[in-house]
């Protein structure tokens, strides 16, 4: 009874560190796929290079995790933003096919950059020795890595949220998102808003690709392996929504991750099947407002 | 045709050709399929990969150029069409012919369930889905449950495939098999003709330009999608048969999301919505990646992408945009 309680915790905990990390890689594509309409394939990516920047810093010089954390996220937003400024709007208004195809050629560069600098083996940045310790109370274990997975993500989506909520800038994003048309008649640059929250997402997506690596190891075709668990949280959630998002990545992470232990036969199917089911019960998103 | 034949005999039979938007240039492509055999005997192997591939890219022409169903998982059909075929051959029959019309089912029953479920939808959540259907499939075929059925990782092998009309048999030196992926070629390309220029294909593209107008003359627009769906899930999965057949070998990435991939690549490359776009692109494609990953494979991907970042930017009608503006702008200064 209490082992199957402490395997319960410990699938719990390492659900809720997956769909944390699904959640922080999520924010930036919801926002790019609900509110400016554009497939972009690519958004993984952000996380790839946040990752293999980390990765470089940490195994090549004597910097630590936490100094090479948010070198990595600044890098990734300023490529994300140059990005953004040049090839991006071209795709703006080519329709979809388009913006599938742009962005699958950025995937297809990132995966040829990232296999010339760090070859096609999988790689994952070092953790200082107090994170890769377990935490034992009797039978149930926790790995340190993973609370402080969900410790991070949660102070991260606590602070967008209160910009979201609290500040000028949150209002205005607001405000570009329920009606674009209002929003720019009444004098936000709903264009800039969009670019500077494109970057952010960018950098979102670099934290969650540092701080997830022991979890999705760093290789050259990453940008396309964790893609489809990406929208398939954004699908989910309702594409725009974060509230939907956050929901469902923690939902999404639980059940594969209780899917994969306890049906081992069927292995990844499970989560995809729960998915299909989800999107033609509700194809707007489970858990997104109805008005929308 | 000679110059005794009937001349209404002579016109019916233009008129027919002409109906299904058949002329002497679509020959083209089949005569130099014709020199390549002559010709070019090392490439044979290659030039049934190109075929194939033109194969699959036709049929997702169908769905995406001509039915603007935006498919992200089209390798899902390609996959079950390769799983069924060798199956087939494994347990049943080694027969080609019929293995290819169990692939063409497979491909097309894959359409049917998936399709009206899949297609209620449009815009990115068609998209996603179309995507999630996909790697469904594969992680199906990858579930440890289903070892025993589809050889998970390993893939299917060891099955062999009859003689072909029970005469010429599919050897070591491709010829049986050149012919029969051309032949296969010949006719997914028929099919692809008749159905855009019939009434059916007319309304496809109808509902293309606009769904709901389409909706309001009366047309059941799911309906008709599902259909396109099924048809161009069973040429897909004629593809991927006969890369079955001809391989001898099914493994789990012609299940994988990188054939859809690059299959959206050959049809942006060679232009949408005029089947021509997918021969020359799938062509072009193939040919262009095998040369390169000969050479440098990961460099090549780099090339692919700038590649379709420019194409997206400058040359958003493909090859065979480029080719009908110039030979617009050629004819207008001749006007001049």
């Amino acid at each position: 009874m209490l082992g199957v309680a402490a395997t319960i915790v410990a699938l719990l905990v390492d659900g809720v560190a997956y769909g944390m990390i699904l959640f922080l890689m999520s924010v930036g594509l919801t926002i790019t796929l609900g509110v400016m309409r554009i497939a972009n394939l690519a958004h993984c990516g952000f996380a790839m290079i946040g990752g293999y920047i980390a990765f470089a810093l940490v195994s090549s010089d004597h910097i630590g995790l936490f100094t090479a954390l948010p070198v990595a996220v600044a890098g990734t937003m300023l490529l994300g933003a140059l990005l953004e400024r040049s090839v991006y709007r071209w795709v703006y208004t080519t329709g979809q096919l388009g913006q599938i195809l742009m962005t699958l050629g950025l995937v297809f560069i990132f995966a040829a950059s990232a296999n010339v600098l760090f070859g096609s083996d999988l790689h994952a940045v070092g953790l200082p020795g107090w994170l890769s310790e377990n935490w034992n109370w009797g039978a149930i274990s926790i790995s340190a890595y993973r609370a402080f997975i969900i410790v991070v993500s949660v102070v991260l989506a606590t602070i967008c949220w209160a910009i979201l909520e609290f500040t000028d800038f949150g209002a205005r994003l607001r405000a570009a998102v329920d009606n674009p048309r209002m929003a720019r008649c009444i004098g936000i640059d709903v264009p800039r808003v969009f670019s500077i929250t494109f970057a952010v997402g960018c950098g979102l997506a670099a934290a969650a690709g540092v701080l997830g690596t022991q979890i999705m190891p760093l290789e050259p075709w990453y940008a396309l392996e964790y893609l489809v668990p990406l929208l398939m949280v954004v699908s989910v959630g309702g594409l725009g929504s974060l509230k939907g998002s956050f929901y469902a990545a923690l939902v999404l992470g639980i059940i594969d991750t209780f899917g994969r232990y306890y049906i081992p036969a069927a292995g990844a199917f499970v989560i995809y099947l729960a998915v299909v089911a989800l999107l033609l019960w509700r194809p707007q998103g489970v858990f997104a407002r109805v008005s929308t | 045709m000679s110059e005794r034949a009937d001349p209404k005999a002579v016109e019916i039979a233009r008129s027919g050709f002409a109906r299904h938007g058949l002329s002497l240039l679509d020959l083209l492509p089949f005569l130099c399929a014709l020199l390549v055999y002559v010709f070019g005997g090392r490439y044979l192997a290659l030039s049934i990969q190109v075929m194939v591939q033109i194969i699959f890219a036709l049929s997702l022409d169908l769905a995406l150029g001509y039915g603007g169903i935006d498919s992200l998982g089209h390798v899902a059909f390609f996959g079950m069409g390769a799983y069924a075929a060798g199956l087939f051959a494994m347990h049943v029959s080694s027969q080609p012919l019929l293995g290819l019309c169990v692939a063409a089912l497979a491909g097309a029953l894959t359409g049917l369930i998936t399709g009206p479920l899949v297609l209620r939808t449009r815009g990115l959540t068609l998209v996603m889905l179309t995507l999630a259907v996909a790697t469904m499939i594969q992680q199906l075929a990858n579930a440890a449950g289903m070892k025993p059925i589809t050889g998970g990782a390993d893939g299917l092998f060891g099955f062999e495939i009859a003689p072909l009309f029970g005469v010429f048999s599919f050897d070591l030196y491709d010829h049986t098999a050149y012919w029969y992926a051309l032949g296969a070629f010949a006719f997914v390309f028929i099919i692809c003709k008749v159905v855009v220029n019939s009434p059916f294909g007319l309304t496809i593209r109808g509902i293309r330009e606009n769904p709901v107008r389409m909706r309001m003359l009366g047309v059941n627009v799911t309906h008709r999608l599902v259909t396109l769906y099924c048809i161009s899930g069973a040429l897909a999965g004629i593809a991927g048969g006969v890369q079955a057949q001809v391989t001898k070998l099914v493994g789990l990435d012609s299940l994988a999301f990188l054939l859809s991939g690059n299959a959206l690549v050959m049809l942006i490359l060679g232009g949408t919505g005029s089947l021509y776009g997918a021969i020359i692109g799938a062509t072009i494609f193939v040919v262009l990646s095998d040369r390169a990953a000969a050479i440098d494979p990961f460099n090549w991907l780099f090339a692919i992408g700038a590649v379709l970042i420019l194409a997206v930017r400058f040359a958003p009608q493909g090859v065979v945009g480029l080719i009908t503006d110039a030979w617009q702008r050629q004819r207008g200064r001749r006007r001049l």
